[in-house]
């Protein structure tokens, strides 16, 4: 463990931008405040380049440092095979609903990992219960007139939102696992189907 | 206190279960939240907290662990013993043990240290399930910083240890990382936000962590138990998709340091009352 821990910190401090002790510090303070940590849950304490670019510019990074994670991140979006990007509202507001998932007690998984959208936005108007980190998506695709372009944004910025928006505080769902591309395309549906709860 | 208690919980049922809620608009929403907020502060007696307090004063007091010695001569900060005052000037560094510590690390050096209770045991499982009441470290750091309500945080943070954490603290508050790409200040970096219905404290913002940091530890209707600064922070790593955040760790000091550093001067209110 210790090795490992050496290892981590000799690569790191060969790659990281300075002040180079201090990330190595702080990375390894990380890792050993997680002790009971599984194998396959390790790579929970490393940041990708992204991250460490959203980390050290608190979240508000220099115009060609957002420009370059907007490029880096919409070269990772991956779209439906058969181009469809409309799945089924019904299983998408379930999604928004739930907050299940990733956590060190949904272990095992007993349901599917959720979405928690309502969680941080408005979607509909009978769910009250809904936070406001993001903004209200209540007609989302209604004043956006149903549009292709508009719902192949929806996509995108749902798979990852910051090859739109750098350092974004919502998760890139579609690009870390956190949801499988038919479930982003029910949450698509969610905001852009002119039958959903979100457009009434 | 019974009576207030269910009133209080029942008002708090009404808010979070939804389907009477569905009806009322969210102005109607906010103003029972705020009427619940204002039923909880009305009778600070009403803190079931309290209890649980007493209940840390008693252990402090009883010989325990395999030597048989009760906590009276563990130094705080302020000396021997004292306990009045002494959550006021944490966390702090102590030469003694090498390391800046916060109220919890320091009680769990003092039962290895007096008690000789074994550092792998008071790690193992500190904080309690959804509906138990608090462990007994959580009790007697709840009876240490209630010695500590009505008085201002007063830790100068100022030794280069300190300095250190505080600056630690400041990093891991920023530091993305999970599956989710969350930090701290992914809730708590912005004033007036909410998830779901809870309001998120701006804990980077001096003015907001001088109202909020003093009221831990706390006692929460929701899961009708006292929980400490440092299960405060296991649970948000847990939602932040992260392991368990052992406690008493380099992470979680910091943070605490870095918490308090903004609250500085904010008036201590332990034990709270959270939703």
């Amino acid at each position: 463990m210790k090795a490992l821990i050496l290892a981590t910190l000799v690569i790191l401090a060969g790659v990281t931008a300075s002040p180079a002790a201090d990330t190595a510090k702080v990375d390894a303070a990380i890792v050993a405040a997680f002790p009971s940590v599984l194998a396959d849950w390790k790579s929970r304490f490393d940041q990708d380049e992204t991250m460490k670019q959203c980390s050290a510019s608190q979240n508000a990074p220099k115009q060609d440092v957002a420009a370059e994670i907007n490029k880096r991140e919409k070269a990772k979006i991956e779209y439906p095979a058969d181009g469809k990007l409309l799945g089924d509202w019904k299983s998408g507001e379930k999604l928004a609903q739930s907050g299940y998932g990733l956590r060190f007690t949904d272990i095992p998984a007993r349901q599917p990992d959720g979405g928690n959208c309502y969680a941080c936005h408005q979607l509909t108007k009978a769910e009250v219960s809904y936070g406001t980190v993001g903004p209200s998506l209540l007609g989302y695709g209604k004043v956006r007139k149903f549009s292709e372009a508009d719902t192949k944004a929806a996509y995108e910025k749902i798979y990852n939102a910051q090859a739109s928006y750098a350092c974004s505080n919502m998760p890139r769902f579609g690009t870390n696992h956190v949801l499988t591309i038919d479930q982003i395309k029910d949450l698509v549906a969610l905001v852009m189907s002119p039958d959903s709860p979100a457009n009434k | 206190m019974q009576i207030r208690l269910t009133i209080a919980a029942a008002c708090l049922g009404l808010v979070t279960l939804g389907a009477p809620a569905r009806a009322q608009s969210d102005n109607d929403i906010e103003k029972g939240i705020e009427q619940y907020r204002r039923m909880l502060k009305e009778d600070p007696w009403s803190n079931p907290g309290l209890l649980d307090a007493d209940r840390g004063e008693a252990l402090w007091k009883t010989p325990a662990g395999p030597n048989k010695v009760s906590l009276e001569k563990c130094d705080l900060g302020k000396g021997a013993g004292v306990v009045d005052g002494a959550f006021a000037e944490l966390p702090k560094y102590f030469a003694d043990a090498g390391r800046v510590m916060d109220l919890e690390t320091r009680l769990m050096w003092c039962m290895e240290k007096l008690q000789g209770a074994v550092h792998a045991d008071l790690v193992k499982k500190p904080y309690p399930a959804g509906g138990q009441p608090v462990k007994d470290l959580g009790a007697i750091a709840t009876y240490v910083a209630s010695k500590s309500s009505g008085m201002k945080y007063a830790a100068t943070l100022d030794q280069p240890q300190e300095q250190a954490a505080v600056e630690l603290g400041h990093t891991i508050f920023f530091r993305r990382q999970g599956p989710h790409d969350f930090a701290c200040a992914t809730c708590h970096n912005e004033s007036g936000k909410r998830i779901r219905l809870q309001g998120l404290p701006h804990l980077s913002d001096p003015k907001e962590a001088k109202e909020v940091v003093g009221q831990w530890p706390a006692y929460r209707v929701s899961t009708t138990q006292v929980m400490t600064m440092q299960h405060r922070l296991y649970d948000c790593y847990w939602q932040m998709r992260m392991p368990e955040l052992q406690i008493g760790s380099d992470v979680s000091v910091a943070l605490i340091s870095y918490l308090t550093k903004n609250a500085e001067g904010g008036e201590i209110a332990s034990p709270g009352l959270k939703r």
